[in-house]
């Protein structure tokens, strides 16, 4: 089959401003976005720029834009999005070139809400142990592969960028509900602040743009209720 | 611009991240350069497992996950790595859960284990629970854990830097020059930085991309390993190249042997569980290599499924829902995303799979880069994680010893470059140290026409994959040595369409292509030398082993119009060479 793809495209040396540039593509309707976009790369247009990697939606290399919703291109096949495709890249994070967005500021959110295991008490010999109830407690949120398709689909992200938004929320909920973690308290403090968990409007843009099938609307709720919790 | 650091780790996978952490904890100045976000490296992609001999839910020593290393990589293995990584394996998963990562745990809350291919109890008896895992994101848990806890140290990151040359100094690296630092090329801005240090690690991991069918990520080309095969160091052992049994029909994609490990089983187009022709006692958990044998020879012998013959099964439905959801939860999403295949249901078409470099960059126990048979060691060059060959794999690794590999050896490699780093000084490099790698960039987009290295890439592609595939010979390895030839003649003449400064993957792309020949032709190379069969090198023309000519390591040196070989003699400890039967 063809399909009518529409590429959102933008060379900071050559254009003035990002327009969007057609092709006509053959097509299995088995084929994922990512495909066309290297057949185009390959057959019609060189200068085609879009970060992809692992090739089956688990580094997070290549969430976009894709029929107005944030998608990873290697994991949305062309059966679910008919002949017309249009390809853009993530809103709310400032455009590098093509497809690829500067990530800066997000990873610099991820950062903030101190990601890591912090346990300093002095480990025992051998594992320190966790029932299987309390490792399922977070399983949800160890799945996050910090590809940014919740947070740029965020319209509280994109009315206040400040926002730590929801994939920084994912990341310090696995955290927070490990019981293994020691610096829980010190996550809620900072999330508590005005541009932390309070912004969450629970549109479920989030939950709906996972690639990953993280029900980031419940986790965002699970924080904000311990962070009440911490504070009353 | 020049950067200084003690330390530079390229690549930050399972490997670079964990000696970048080792070497913050020493205190020693780091920088990390990747062409990927650190959590964008392929580590993220393993699935199954991670094995140390911890027995907690059945008995288990490290003396047996040892023997199945060495027996497994058909005895090519150097016995004194193999027993490095059995032996290590134990402290590097606790550290790991100390550091927070979150393994399934048995009832009592301890790692829990599971089985996987070639792993025996008591030197081969049967099938024994060793492999530690995270659901079936095992290598995605090991790679955030490492990131976090990088994070947490505050190693300095340089992120989305294309490594494009090796600095050596006092002659080149195969000349007895040392180790002075690397260029990198800023993705961002095609700006190119000289990245001055004491000592370098390359971490840069595989290049499954010289083949069609691959479970490898489109970034995985070998770059580190053919830049240090253009200074002059060989590349050891590359000849061994695994295929996974169970790729995803047409695409690679691979779904775990823990799929396998946790009762799935293979069958043919008559619902036929084949494997108890080939290795009556493990069955589908006998190593990779041969398994996906065995998958051919169905294929070839007309047994095949498909209206074209040339798949087999895997059949997971007889687990259940629950074993399925909670044990292989993202591999049954891959078959039903990407084949529209319902593994709870129906069997899945699978083929064998480009999956792992036994050989590379010649190193060793301590990680320390080595250029020749009697292991002369580079001075403050290391290397470690699948670019690297210590060899622990020998000639066809088992199911999760890469990981342990990356662990064990990451976490070696940090050390030693620490200790290295306290008593060397700094290397001077030249003023304009990146002028020779510019003027290869520059004539590389200058062209004005010329073919597109992707028409090349494909041609790669389908040589690698016919000819130096799951079977060889040596009429088939002949053609690939002269197709790869020929296309490296055609590379010279390859152009790039983006000009621009700006982002330019057009001409990465183009750089990593030239990255994929090289090796493609050290492989193609001593695959042909070889006369014989052994693990992964399976040879229709010699189909036995040969342990008089043939217990050593190929060493593959760079030259015109093809490499030199020169062998070196395999580490023996514990176990003679016997045949392998399972
Ligand atoms: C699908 C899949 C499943 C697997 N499952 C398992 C399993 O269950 N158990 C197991 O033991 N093994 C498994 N393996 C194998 C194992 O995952 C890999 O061998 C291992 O992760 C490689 O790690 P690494 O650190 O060496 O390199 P990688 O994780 O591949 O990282 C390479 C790094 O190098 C960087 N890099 C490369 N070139 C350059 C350059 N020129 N400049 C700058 N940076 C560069 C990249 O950005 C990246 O950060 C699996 C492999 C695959 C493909
Ligand atoms: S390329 Fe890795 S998630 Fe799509």
């Amino acid at each position: 089959m063809q399909v009518d793809l529409r590429i959102l495209r933008f060379d900071p040396q050559r254009d003035p401003a990002p327009h969007w540039e057609r092709y006509t593509v053959e097509a299995d309707p088995m084929d994922r976005v990512l495909t066309l976009l290297h057949v185009v790369k390959e057959e019609q247009d060189g200068s085609l720029t879009f970060r992809r990697s692992c090739g089956h939606g688990v580094c997070g290399s290549d969430a976009m834009l894709i029929n107005n919703r944030n998608r990873l291109a290697c994991k949305i096949r062309v059966d679910q999005l008919g002949t017309k495709i249009t390809v853009a890249p993530l809103t709310g994070l400032p455009v590098v070139k093509d497809l690829v967005v500067d990530m800066e500021g997000f990873f610099a959110k991820y950062r903030s809400v101190l990601p890591f295991f912090v346990n300093d008490s002095p480990p025992p010999p051998r594992e320190r142990i966790q029932s299987p109830a309390a490792r399922a407690r977070y399983d949800d949120t160890t799945k996050c592969i910090l590809c940014a398709a919740c947070t740029t689909a965020c319209p509280s992200f994109w009315a206040r960028p400040s926002y730590v938004g929801p994939a920084a929320i994912v990341n310090a909920h696995r955290f927070v509900f490990d019981d293994r973690d020691e610096a829980g308290e010190e996550r809620l403090e900072l999330l508590a602040d005005g541009d932390g968990v309070w912004r969450c409007r629970t549109v479920f843009n989030c939950v709906d743009a996972c690639p990953r099938g993280i029900n980031i609307t419940r986790a965002i709720l699970e924080v904000s209720r311990a962070a009440v919790e911490r504070s009353a | 611009m020049q950067i200084d650091h003690d330390a530079l780790v390229v690549g930050a996978g399972g490997a670079g991240l964990f000696a970048a952490l080792e070497l913050a904890k020493s205190g020693v100045s780091t920088g990390v350069l990747t062409k990927l976000y650190p959590t964008r490296s392929h580590t993220g992609a393993a699935q199954g497992g991670v094995c140390a001999a911890l027995g907690n839910v059945e008995e288990d020593h490290w003396e047996w996950h040892m023997f199945d290393t060495v027996k497994g990589g058909d005895y090519l293995v150097d016995q004194d790595a193999a027993e490095v990584l059995a032996r290590e394996a134990v402290e590097c998963i606790i550290d790991l859960e100390h550091m927070g990562l979150p393994f399934n745990r048995t009832p009592d809350g301890k790692i829990d284990q599971r089985r996987f291919g070639g792993h025996t109890r008591n030197f081969g008896e049967g099938p024994v629970r060793r492999a530690c895992f995270a659901a079936d994101r095992t290598g995605h848990m090991i790679l955030q854990t490492l990131y976090q806890n990088c994070i947490k140290a505050g190693v300095r990151f340089y992120d989305e830097y294309h490594v494009v040359d090796l600095l050596f100094e006092g002659g080149d690296g195969g000349d007895g020059g040392r180790a002075a630092g690397v260029v990198g090329y800023r993705i961002a801005d095609g700006e190119l930085h000289t990245f001055r240090a004491k000592a370098v690690l390359l971490a840069t991991g595989g290049n499954g991309r010289m083949f069609r069918i691959t479970s490898n990520a489109h970034s995985l080309t070998g770059d580190g390993m053919a830049l240090v095969y253009r200074h002059g160091i060989p590349l050891e052992d590359m000849e061994f190249y695994q295929f996974h049994p169970t790729g995803l029909y047409r695409l690679g994609i691979l779904l775990s042997e823990a799929a396998r490990g946790e009762g799935g089983t293979l069958l043919n187009r008559d619902g036929e569980r084949f494997m108890s022709r080939y290795a009556p006692k493990l069955m589908e958990l006998a190593p990779r290599d041969m398994v996906s044998r065995a998958i051919y020879l169905e294929i070839r012998d007309g047994r095949g499924a498909g209206p074209d013959g040339d798949y087999v099964y895997l059949d997971v439905h007889h687990l259940g829902r629950q074993v399925i959801e909670e044990k292989l939860p993202d591999i049954t999403d891959f078959a039903r995303v990407y084949l529209g295949v319902e593994p709870l249901k129906e069997p899945v078409p699978i083929v064998p799979t480009a999956h792992y470099a036994m050989g590379g960059i010649p190193t060793d126990l301590r990680a320390r880069v080595v250029r020749d048979e009697r292991n002369a060691v580079v001075d403050g060059l290391f290397a470690a994680g699948e670019a690297a060959c210590v060899s622990v794999h020998g000639a066809n690794r088992l199911g999760t010893n890469s990981l342990v590999d990356l662990l064990v050896f990451g976490r070696r490699a940090g050390r030693e470059m620490a200790a290295y780093c306290r008593v060397a000084e700094m290397p001077a490099v030249a003023a304009d140290a990146p002028a020779p790698v510019r003027a290869e960039l520059d004539d590389l987009r200058g062209r004005p026409r010329g073919e597109s290295p992707a028409v090349l890439r494909t041609e790669l592609q389908a040589t690698m994959m016919a000819n130096v595939g799951v079977f060889r010979t040596g009429e088939m390895i002949a053609t690939a040595v002269r197709d790869v030839a020929s296309l490296k003649e055609r590379y010279e003449r390859v152009r790039v369409e983006d000009r621009g400064s700006v982002f330019n993957t057009d001409l990465l792309e183009a750089r990593e292509l030239g990255y994929l020949l090289d090796g493609a032709e050290a492989m193609a190379h001593s695959a042909l030398a070889r006369t014989e069969s052994r693990g992964a090198h399976s040879r229709e023309d010699f189909p036995e082993r040969d342990d008089a000519h043939w217990l050593a390591h190929t060493l593959a040196y760079r030259g015109e119009p093809g490499p030199t070989l020169r062998y070196k003699p395999v580490t023996v400890t514990r176990f003679e060479p016997k045949p392998r039967t399972y």
